[in-house]
């Protein structure tokens, strides 16, 4: 029997047209219904109408479980980093805090860190996550490393990030033009909001969207 | 470079797994390396478990080699012969000071003492000499007087009896006797 090729996640930022329907797939699973684990951002909503969608990167080191005290996030042996374990997460904000991306998210209803986990449910068994299953224009594709280069001959993944000091590896791949001469996606370049007179607009930013709404369904 | 699970990520310091700090060894992220128990600490835990066995079992040896001792209800003087007229009771506590008991003289030399708790709900029951029994109030449980067996109403069980042991005319209570049905 043939062994499968591995499957990894692809999110191409390009091919984004903002059409919400990742975020509604991914509030339509069973594991978290209501509730959506998948971010849409807009880059600069004044001047552009192109998003990116941000779903959990899956670090190799994994900056939210290293900041975990309670020892509630953990990575299956796939190298898949699960959601908060739910008798275990204190509600502490701590990952929510730390992670480059801002993947947790807080639910202070149910006092529970909620993020993406790849669909472990679908993943596992060998099905595309939610969002990748429905996305129109395959922005998020999910396959084999040898489909991806044959679809996107313009494009190539890369998983280096580099977030200040820090150089993040990860298991999801983010496309880049075939012949830019990146090394790595620069995260808090990505991320800056320059603060147009306003001294606080920066705080603000950066914590705004962190806490998802009680009962936000 | 692809991910190892077994091998785990290394640290945000970038070292390796056997030079992180122990608190780190001993909480990993990874699942398969936080399941893995390795066989000296297997022995470890299973000797340790056996011992806290055989520990707990002297444990118990001595401790019943004391409770023997303590057990025992003690032999108190109560009352004397003359205070109390036939046909009269009286209330005294016994084995412990906090624990009522019922004292009725039955007639000239003879005595019955009992527990004063009923055994349904643990009301104390009255005395009612002139009718022969003991009464208790709560949900009309009535006990024979003459033997503490349950005459009628809801206690399951006759009430404990107290022996009783004349001596020089004072009266002692020397033991309680727990009855089944």
């Amino acid at each position: 029997m043939p062994v499968p090729e591995r499957l990894e996640f692809f999110i191409d930022p390009n091919r984004c047209i903002g059409c919400n329907a990742c975020v509604q797939a991914c509030a339509e699973c069973d594991t978290h219904r209501g509730y959506s684990m998948i971010q849409l951002d807009y880059i600069d909503r004044e001047e552009s109408t192109q998003t990116v969608p941000i779903i959990c990167m899956h670090c190799d080191t994994p900056t939210c479980a290293e900041v975990c005290p309670a020892d509630a996030i953990k990575r299956t042996g796939d190298g898949v980093v699960q959601s908060a374990r739910k008798p275990r997460c204190i509600a502490c904000n701590n990952c929510v805090l730390a992670c480059p991306f801002g993947i947790p998210k807080m639910n202070s209803g149910m006092n529970l860190m909620m993020k993406c986990d790849l669909c472990y449910d679908r993943t596992s068994v060998g099905k595309k996550p939610m969002c990748a299953s429905v996305c129109p224009s395959q922005a998020l594709f999910y396959g084999t490393r040898a489909e991806v280069e044959r679809l996107r001959p313009l494009s190539r993944p890369t998983n280096a990030f580099q977030f200040g000091a820090q150089r993040i590896t990860t298991q999801v791949n983010m496309m880049v033009p075939v012949d830019a001469p990146v090394e790595h996606v620069d995260v808090t370049s990505a991320i800056f909001e320059p603060t147009v007179g306003l001294s606080d607009a920066g705080d603000d930013s950066l914590l705004s969207g962190l806490f998802m709404e009680e009962g936000g369904a | 470079m692809r991910f190892n699970p077994e091998v785990g990520s290394p640290g945000p310091d970038g070292l390796p797994n056997e030079e992180q700090p122990k608190w780190r060894r001993d909480f990993p992220i990874d699942w398969p390396r936080d399941e893995y128990v390795g066989r000296r600490d297997f022995a470890k835990f299973m000797v340790l478990t056996s011992l806290a066995f055989a520990v707990g079992q002297v444990w118990i040896v001595v401790q019943n080699f004391f409770r023997s001792r303590s057990g025992a209800a003690p032999i108190r003087a109560i009352a004397r012969v003359s205070d109390l007229p036939v046909g009269g009771w009286r209330l005294f506590n016994y084995p412990q000071t906090d624990h009522h008991a019922i004292l009725v003289r039955l007639a000239e030399d003879r005595f019955v003492a009992y527990d004063q708790q009923c055994t349904h709900l643990l009301c104390p029951v009255v005395a009612q000499p002139e009718r022969g029994r003991l009464h208790c109030p709560c949900h009309n449980g009535n006990f024979d007087l003459e033997t503490g067996r349950v005459l009628s109403g809801p206690p399951p069980r006759p009430l404990a009896r107290i022996r009783l042991e004349i001596r020089g005319g004072v009266l002692y209570a020397t033991g309680v006797e727990e009855r089944a049905a």
